[in-house]
């Protein structure tokens, strides 16, 4: 029998059951649409994120103190106190790392900021002026700090977009005096809405000296982190080697494997950020899975029927001279059909899913979600919605062309 | 050469440890062109003994050769592409394939026969033609009489002219009527040289045939030729 006449009969018999065929086709199209959609989001999510881990720009480079933490319970990062002034110096010389554009210490602190009885909780950013260069964020008003504020602890704040608009709403803020943790601010400036910045939110940040941040806020005489920008960016990995090699000789260390500090690069950090939601978004395509599976369940089953309602069917075909194998490919093309057509549903009712989903996310999170279009999802819903149709298709079909012709012909 | 010879036919159905003889050595031969009718009360084997000549089912025991080749000889595939090309199957149930039209309960036997989509039309409508139903040829079984829906089933089991027809009770579920043309295109169908073997309990039907097999327990109990065969009017209905 040729294939076209096989298609044709296994067509026709689906459509004897129109109803029942497309219910079980509504199975497969459920798995298939939850397997895309959950591709397309997922692959979104880690595009808006490593947009703004690209956002710091791939010439800079973050250095910590401590080790690199080993798991999420590994705190002695948090502790570490290794990173001081004299290693701001030793950095800046030209000698130790050539390709050294510009570098600030950076200092984070959460604080109650408080104006004329407004209270908000803020992110301080304590940083040198060289930040504002660095982040490539320069005030729509007033103006960002000088080296001067630096020498003399001067207690001055650039303040985020949000922060701004929660303590002074409409009103002028710059000239204002804020309060933090007890002591008066000076805002100088006021940034333009920024949002997510690898690690940092400008829009919800006070930007305040970290002298000012060290002596006044915290009481310590370390960093938090220092933030390197090479030259350009093929020169990152020379900076990153260079870095390491003037610490370690700084701080006496012999063992690599012993370093007080670590080096992120924005490559690592995509590269992480791409593992982390890359694990997630696998972990989510699994559980849809699972609907794919319950779906071709329902494949087999209603194939099962099938075959045992066309028993004498299965049995006239053989007597006017089908082969088993004639049997056995109607069978199964049929399922086949079936979950195909699910598959084919699924990514039209998958795209749809996803590019509400991207809609809706964008207006809820204010930010330029961008609708992923998931080929590999679509080949992956057809491939595996064919061949969860050939799975649980082959036992119902093998089945139906077992049985022995005379058989199947008394089957009442 | 006989078409059709079998030596001590033996056929057992094992169902969990009951063992149930259906033929219990059974010899005999048919020459082409021949028309036997097989008799026999219920439960003698006559319809195990059609479905092992047809190719439906295996013996247990014995031999059975089909145009001198034993039936140990061919797979299950060729079996099933000689019941395609030389048998024509007819049941007393008619067995047409519901909600599907006459044509193409006709062309089902032409879809496993790797023929021309073409040629399968044209030998479809011969065969409709040939048993009187051309003015049916889209209606389906449901909107059919049994007489007709027979007929139908007729031209299914001569849409690829084949060797031998057979035919279980093909009269057994009609009218007497109905019955009546249906064994006149039989015997029409005999005398254009299939061979036909038909099995049923009517005296009045077997007379149609030109020999009778008594089957009694799974045995041949009589072989004898039809003295006065039932003949078709001179002016019978198939043209």
């Amino acid at each position: 029998m040729t294939l076209k006449n096989t298609l044709k009969t296994a067509i026709s018999g689906l459509r004897v059951n129109k109803m029942r065929s497309a219910l079980t086709v509504l199975g497969i199209i459920i798995g298939v649409a939850a397997i895309i959609a959950v591709m397309s989001v997922g692959k979104g999510a880690q595009n808006l994120i490593l947009s703004q881990v690209s956002a710091l720009g791939a010439k800079t480079i973050i250095v910590r103190p401590g080790r690199e933490p080993k798991g999420p319970s590994d705190f002695s990062q948090l502790l570490s106190d290794s990173l001081k002034e004299r290693d701001i110096v030793a950095l800046k010389k030209k000698t130790n790392v050539p390709g050294l554009a510009d570098l600030t210490p950076v200092l984070t602190a959460a604080e109650s900021v408080s104006y004329l009885g407004e209270t908000y909780r803020a992110t301080i950013l304590g940083a040198s002026d060289l930040l504002s260069k660095i982040l490539e964020i320069y005030p729509k008003e007033g103006r960002f700090f000088d080296e001067e504020a630096i020498k003399q602890k001067a207690s001055v704040a650039v303040i985020g977009y949000k922060v701004q608009e929660e303590l002074f709403g409409e009103s002028e803020a710059v000239g204002e005096r804020i309060k933090i943790k007890g002591r008066n601010f000076k805002v100088i400036g006021v940034l333009p809405r920024k949002g997510q910045l690898s690690m940092f939110n400008i829009d919800d940040t006070i930007i305040i000296p970290f002298s000012t941040c060290q002596k006044y806020l915290l009481g310590i005489n370390y960093y938090h982190s220092i933030l390197i920008q090479a030259e350009s960016e093929d020169e990152v990995s020379q900076v990153e080697k260079d870095v390491k090699l003037t610490l370690r000789e700084l701080h006496g260390i012999e063992d690599p494997s012993k370093d007080d500090f670590h080096i992120l690069t924005q490559a690592e950090i995509a590269q992480r950020v791409e593992t982390v939601t890359g694990i997630l978004t696998w972990l989510l395509i699994a559980i849809a899975a699972i609907s794919l599976l319950v779906g071709g369940i329902g494949v087999m089953n209603i194939m099962l029927v099938s075959v045992t309602e066309r028993t004498r069917e299965i049995g006239l075909r053989k007597a006017v001279g089908a082969t088993n194998k004639d049997i056995l490919t109607q069978f199964l093309l049929e399922s086949v059909i079936l979950t195909l057509l699910g598959g084919i549903g699924g990514i039209i009712f998958g795209t749809l899913l996803s590019l509400g989903g991207a809609f809706l996310l964008s207006r809820m999170v204010s930010l330029t979600w961008t609708f992923v279009f998931p080929i590999s999802g679509c080949l992956l819903g057809v491939g595996v919605s064919a061949i969860v149709g050939l799975i649980f298709g082959i036992y119902p079909a093998r089945k139906a062309s077992l049985k022995s012709p005379i058989e199947a012909l008394r089957y009442e | 050469m006989a078409l059709i010879e079998v030596r001590n036919l033996v056929k057992i159905y094992s169902d969990a440890e009951v063992e149930t003889p259906a033929l219990r050595g059974v010899s005999f031969s048919i020459s082409e062109g021949e028309f036997v009718a097989v008799m026999g009360p219920s439960g003698s084997g006559k319809s195990t003994l059609l479905h092992i000549l047809g190719f439906l089912d295996r013996p247990t025991k014995g031999e059975y050769r089909f145009e001198g080749k034993t039936i140990d000889e061919f797979s299950d595939e060729e079996l099933a592409r000689i019941r395609n090309k030389k048998f024509g199957f007819v049941f007393q149930n008619f067995n047409l394939l519901p909600r599907t039209n006459t044509l193409e309960n006709v062309k089902l036997p032409l879809l496993y026969s790797g023929l021309k989509a073409s040629i399968q039309e044209e030998l479809a409508k011969k065969a409709i033609e040939a048993v009187g139903m051309s003015h049916r040829i889209f209606h389906q079984p449901s909107q059919l009489s049994g007489g007709e829906r027979q007929r139908v089933a007729i031209a299914r089991a001569i849409v690829q002219n084949p060797k031998v027809i057979f035919a279980d009770e093909p009269t057994g579920n009609l009218d007497s009527k109905s019955g009546e043309q249906i064994m006149k295109i039989f015997q029409v169908l005999n005398k254009q040289g299939h061979t036909i073997l038909l099995v049923t309990h009517e005296t009045y039907t077997a007379q149609y045939a030109q020999r009778i097999l008594k089957v009694k327990d799974g045995k041949i109990e009589k072989d004898f030729k039809v003295a006065n065969q039932r003949l078709i009017e001179k002016d019978g209905f198939i043209k």
